[in-house]
């Protein structure tokens, strides 16, 4: 277990955004995942898609790593932002891209 | 097995008692749900928190049995 959890740790700071999520970027295997890529599409922000459907440790493992039951889930610079629904009512709000600009990371040119 | 509707409120009512549950069966399949929950349990959490709340109510089935719910959440007016 502290395997994975080092191995998830790895993941979540591999890159500045990093979208746990079912399927690619490019295939969406779940309505949830696309609905979280379309945002950080729509943002413009450069993102790493972990598709846990072909990592059974890494499915299970960020479930707990996060203590979020349910798949996407979107990090940024390490940190736990929350899952798909809590990602649109931040963009709604503009808080997602507050964060984001917060992080120092910018859109794509 | 999916999880029934009057379960998911059930649940949720079960866990945090002034909530107020409104769930929208989003594709009519009885399986695929959005709910809105408003309880002054969340007043002063952030999001993840709220959204935790809801999760550790419905229990071990979320994201099992129960795999596509929406889920906003507030604080009553």
């Amino acid at each position: 277990m502290s395997d994975t959890n080092a191995r998830i740790a790895d993941i979540v700071n591999s890159s500045d955004i990093v979208l746990f999520m079912k399927g690619t970027p490019l295939f969406p295997q779940c309505g949830f995942s696309s609905r979280a890529v379309a945002i950080l599409d729509h943002l413009g922000v450069p993102f790493e898609g972990v598709d846990v459907l072909q990592d059974m440790e890494v499915r299970q493992g960020i479930k707990a790593y996060s203590d979020w039951p349910t798949i996407p889930q979107l990090y940024v610079k390490g940190e736990f932002v929350g899952g798909s629904d809590i990602m649109m009512e931040m963009y709604e709000a503009g808080e997602l891209q507050q964060l984001i600009a917060d992080a120092g990371i910018t859109p794509r040119a | 097995m999916p999880m029934a509707g009057a379960e998911i409120i059930a649940r949720i009512k079960a866990g945090i008692p002034d909530a107020e549950v409104t769930l929208t069966d989003l594709a009519g399949d009885d399986n695929h749900w959005a709910a809105h929950v408003v309880s002054a349990q969340f007043a002063g959490k952030p999001r993840v928190a709220q959204h935790k709340l809801v999760y550790a109510a419905i229990g071990e089935d979320m994201g099992g049995a129960l795999h596509a719910l929406q889920l906003t959440t507030a604080v009553p007016n």
